[in-house]
Formats: structure tokens, sequence, C-alpha cells
């Protein structure tokens, strides 16, 4: 009896097949090289998420309490004296001025203005400077901050820092930090007097009491309304600092250039201002990136060996398929295929397995009290570029065996 | 021109194969330089069917790769079905090979990871304009007319001798090819499995009218040939029959 009829399908076009079949007929051989490209893809995927979550939750830490930029008034300045001699010149001892409290001059079209660029998030005008409240015979120095809640907090999150309380602020209104309550003695709901450094004094009661996880922050860090800033500081209508929270943190120095640009004040972004924390994280990147490329590699050598080997196994194949009329072009896509088709699978499997270790990762690694240490990332991204990329490693590294395929001499193939 | 002339009759329609002056050297240049062919002229017809005998080494399979476009000639001219192929770049060579002319080998070569059936899609398959269900069709019929159908869906590894060489004459004569060159077929094969190969070979000269040009040491199967042609330290020196 004829056993039924099967074809194959032509729906794939001959170099697919045939690379296809070439990699099942090496199974063993298969199964190892995806197995090594998988545990590469593994590490870098367990890597980049790793090492991704750690940079996020730093950096969001590190801006917790920050703006990612800063405008202020830039500092003033004395100019040397000099006459219109050419060739000489006065001698002059330049003293630094003394930088007194300065609103921003127009403060209010340069808010408009930074708004409206893009990448802008949001835009917040602010008073800061020192103050000193009182309680009792209780005194602290504090850092006053007075703004318009409604955008400040869309760049500092107050509300979700608040431990007690509410961070409402009215114009009577303070809230202050965990450390200050603590040496004052005092609780939401209670008054305390506060100096300003324009000499103003006036009552304030606290609505709030935040923990910004840093013990510093919380003893001397206080917020009140913009207007109440305003009249503490003398300084009636305007402002001392424009918060800017942009879209790409690691673009906030380039944003911070702009600004500076388009608008007569000092823009300082927070690279700037944590110069040293950037760098680390910095270094950290780099050496993510170097460990990535060096996987990479690796995996790009174990598939061209293994592609070599497979063109020397199949070199009399070769060496018939050309002449049965099968171009050179065609015997080389074979085996770029199978280069991109181990890359691709073992990138499959990888993902996998570096999700799945991710996930034990963040049920096995807690912090003190049992949660997550913190948030690692699933990007799709991440997953996306892996494929991409591992498929295109296996492509190149394809290359030099594809070539060396597609130049065989068939006479000499067929002859071995 | 060369020792070899065509023989007769004289042809009337377009020869398959037409060989002029054919040198063949290799190492040119080299100390060593060595020439193989000393200017072969060859005519072969339509449905020819024409044993190669020589020595080893005197040259045939270097004759047989000429005619096959596997191989270029140091001087002299090929024309294949009237396609004089001396100024063909690889890639019109290898259009020119493929739809014209088919290979059987002494080891079959055929393609392990695939079935009898799919090595004789194989060809087919490489060219992108052979209509699928064509080609399932040509190469099912030719399966079994190598008498393979119950084998047909089986990987050719699992095949005995015989058989892979009949999967290898099927697959060569896939694209229907006006010449079959066929370098010592059944030499690796028993004497039964032989005669089964040479009357599939003889079959397809007489029904389809493909020209055979027949490769081997055995001077019984040579005799069973319409002609033969005699190739002596790179020169054919007798032809007959």
């Amino acid at each position: 009896m004829t056993p039924p009829l099967t074809t194959l399908r032509r729906w794939l076009p001959f170099e697919w097949i045939v690379a296809i079949r070439f990699l099942r007929e090496g199974r063993v051989q298969t199964a190892f090289i995806v197995g090594g490209v998988a545990i590469g893809v593994a590490v870098i995927v367990f890597m980049s998420a790793l090492m991704s979550g750690v940079q996020t939750n730093m950096i969001r830490r590190t801006l917790t309490g920050q703006a990612h930029i800063q405008l202020t008034q830039p500092k003033e300045t004395v100019r040397p004296l000099r006459n219109n001699v050419p060739g000489l010149r006065e001698g002059a001892i330049l003293q630094v001025p003394l930088q007194r409290l300065k609103g921003i001059d127009q403060w209010q079209g340069i808010v408009a203005q930074v708004r409206a660029m893009p990448g802008v998030v949001a835009v917040s005008p602010s008073v800061t400077g020192s103050a000193v409240v009182l309680r009792g015979v209780a005194s602290r120095v504090v850092l006053l901050t007075g703004m318009e809640p409604d955008v400040y907090y869309r760049i500092v999150p107050l509300p979700e820092k608040i431990v007690r309380g509410a961070a409402r602020a009215a114009s009577t209104d303070i809230v202050i930090g965990t450390e200050l309550a603590s040496d004052l003695g005092v609780g939401v709901g209670d008054k305390l007097r506060v100096t300003g450094a324009g000499g103003v004094t006036t009552t304030l009661t606290i609505t709030g009491i935040f923990d910004l996880g840093n013990k510093g922050a919380n003893a001397r860090s206080t917020f009140m309304a913009l207007r109440t800033a305003q009249s503490l500081m003398r300084l009636p209508g305007g402002v001392t600092t424009i918060d800017v929270t942009v879209r790409d943190v690691y673009d906030a120095e380039t944003m911070a250039r702009r600004i500076t640009g388009a608008a007569s004040v000092q823009a300082d972004s927070w690279i700037k201002t944590n110069a040293q924390f950037f760098s680390a994280v910095s270094a950290q990147s780099m050496s993510n990136t170097s460990i990535r490329f060096f996987v990479g590699l690796s995996v790009a050598f174990g598939i061209a060996s293994v592609l070599v080997v497979s063109v020397v196994q199949k070199s009399r194949e070769i060496g018939i398929l050309r002449a049965m009329g099968i171009t050179r072009g065609q015997v080389m896509r074979v085996f770029l295929l199978q280069g991109g088709l181990l890359g691709l699978s073992g990138a499959v499997v990888g993902s996998v397995i570096g999700a799945l270790a991710l996930t034990a990762w963040q049920r096995l690694v807690l912090s003190a009290d049992g949660t997550p240490m913190f948030a690692l990332v699933f990007s799709g991204a991440l997953f996306g570029w892996t494929l991409t990329l591992a498929t295109i490693t296996g492509l190149l590294a394809a290359l030099a065996p594809a070539r060396r395929a597609a130049r065989l001499d068939p006479v000499v193939a067929i002859n071995g | 021109m060369g020792d070899g002339t065509v023989s007769a009759p004289l042809p009337t329609a377009r020869p398959v194969v037409q060989l002029r002056g054919v040198h063949k050297s290799y190492a040119i240049g080299l100390p060593n330089q060595t020439e193989v062919l000393h200017g072969i002229d060859l005519d072969l017809q339509r449905g020819d069917f024409c044993a190669v005998m020589g020595p080893s080494g005197s040259g045939k399979s270097t004759l047989l790769n000429i005619i096959g476009l596997l191989d270029r000639p140091t001087s002299g001219t090929v024309a294949i079905s009237g396609v004089e192929t001396t100024g063909l770049d690889d890639s019109a060579l290898t259009q020119l090979r493929g739809h014209n002319i088919g290979f059987v080998f002494q080891y079959h070569h055929l393609l392990t990871a695939f079935t009898a059936l799919e090595n004789v899609m194989m060809p087919m398959l490489g060219d992108a304009g052979f209509p699928n269900a064509a080609m399932t069709e040509r190469a099912a019929a030719l399966i079994d007319s190598v008498g393979l159908t119950p084998w047909r869906d089986q990987l050719v590894g699992q095949l005995s001798g015989g058989q892979e060489q009949r999967v290898a004459v099927a697959r060569a004569l896939a694209m229907k090819p006006a010449l079959l060159l066929a370098d010592e077929p059944t030499g690796n094969l028993d004497t039964k499995s032989a005669d089964a190969v040479f009357a599939l070979l003889r079959e397809v000269s007489t029904t389809d009218g493909t020209t055979i040009l027949f490769v081997t040491h055995n001077p019984l199967l040579a005799a069973r040939c319409d002609r033969t042609i005699d190739v002596i330290d790179g020169r054919v020196v007798a032809r007959g029959r």
C-alpha cells in the first residue's frame, strides 16, 4: 500500500527549509549551541534588569526630594575696573559680593517659557531661604520652602512621604519632618513660631509630618504656602527658585543648558549637583555594557564555531546543491539563516530563563521588612532588544562560515 | 582543433553538448603546471547514450566537470544546448546548469536531512519559478519511476546503496535536463543494483530523449551503450560502435 504523500511546505522559501532541516539533523549540536546562547542571553537579561532596577531605584530615591533642574537668579558678580588705554591695565582687588536674597526677574515669563519647552513635565516657582522655628524654649534653624502645592507636588511627591496629618499648605500651615517634630516635641495641630531671614515672624500650624528617608532632610526641611514664605522672606510677589521636572532624567543637563541659553537664569541639573553620584551610575552602566558586550561576543564565537564545523561537515552536500543549480546566494542564505535561527531560538530560551531568574530573585532577596528590595521592571523593550540583538549577532557570526560555504568550489566539495 | 572529432552520423539538429579544442591545465604558471585535457572536440546529440572509459587519472572526471559547467576549460569552447558558455558568469552558468544538466555521482551525495521524495524535490524547490503542485507531482512520479514509492517518505540514510543511487537518478532528472552526467554511478553497487540503475538510465534516454554521458570502468556496461568514448592521457583516442 502506498503511504500518504507528505511534501515540503513551499510557503517556506528553499533556504528556510534547508536551514531548518540542517539544524534539526544535527540536533545535539544545535541543542548545545542553543543552550550556550540561552545562558548568555539569560545572563544579559538578568543583569540588565537587575542593574536597571538598582539604578532606577537609586535615582528615584535621589530625586525624590529634589527637582531635576533648578533655576535661580545668577549670582551677583563684580567686574574689574579698567581704563580704555590699550595694553594698560589697572590693578584691582576683586571682592566677591555678598549674595543677598534676590528674586528671579520676570519669573512668570520664564515659567511660561520653560513650561512650553518639549520634554518638560512640570514647572513650579518657589521661595527658599533660612528661618528659625521656635517652640517654647526650643529653636531650630530650618530651610523654608514656600510653594504652590498643585504643581510642586508633581515635582516633589510630598504627600507620599507624609507619616502623620496631610500635606496641606494653606496660608497659616506648615509641614515639617519627623526629626524636627521630635526635636521640638510637636505634632499635627501644634503651633510653631517661624522667623524668616527678613525678620518677619508669624505663627503657623503643623498640618503634616513627613519622612523623606534622610535624617538631615527630616530635621531641616519645612514646607508652606508660597505667599507665606514670600512674606517671611520679605519677597512679596517674588520667587527665588523655579523647579523643573523633565521626562528623561538623563536629559536634564542638556535641558538645563537649553534653559540657560533661552532665559537669563542659572539652571543647575541634578546631574551637575550630584556629579559624584551620577559618575558612579555612569560607571555602573559602563561596566554593565562591557559585560554584555563580552557575553555577546562569546555567544557570537560559539555560533560561528558551530557553523564552521557544519560547513565542513556539509561540504559535499553543498557541492551537490551547487551542481543542481542552487546559487551561491542561496547557499549563503542557508547558513546565515542557521546563524540567525540559532541566535533567535537561544534568545527566546534565554529570555525565559532570565525572566524566571528575576522572578526568583525578587522573591528570595528581600528587605528587612520582607518586601522586595526594589521593583524589577520586566520591560518588553528589554526582551525585544535582546531577541533582536541576539538574532543580529547570530547573523553576523554566520557571515564568515556562510561566505565560506558559498565560495566552495563544487568540484572540490563533491570530491571531498 | 583537438584530437577528438564528431561521431557519425552528422547531426542535423543543434547538439546538446559541443566541445571545441578544450584544454584544461592545473597550476598554471607554476613549475608543476599540468595539462590534463589536450584539445578535446566532442558533440553529443539529443538521446545519445554514451559511455566514457579510460584509466584512472586520464581526465574523465575533468571532462565531465567541464561539460557539467562545474569547471571551466583553460582554452576552447563549451556549448550546452546551443548556449556558448565561455563568457558566462557564475550566476548564468549556475542557471544553465540547473535547467539543462543533471548529475549522478559515484557517491550519491543525497541530503541526509531529507526523505527520498524531498531529495528529488530539492532542485525544483531551489528554482523559485517551479509551481508547488507540479513539484510534488513530478517528484512523486520520478520516485515511482525508479520503483521507490514505498520508501519515498523515508530518510535517505535508511535506504540501501542501490535505492540511494536510484533516488540520485530521480533527483538528477527532476528539472527534465537535456543532459545527464553520470560519474561511475554503479561503481559502488552490486551487480543487480548496477543493472537496475543502468536500465533506468537507458529508459530515460530512450523515452525522454535525455542525452546521457556515462563514465564507467565496467566494459560490459559500456558495451551496452550506443557509443563509447575512450579518454587516455587527456585525449579522446577512440570512439565507437
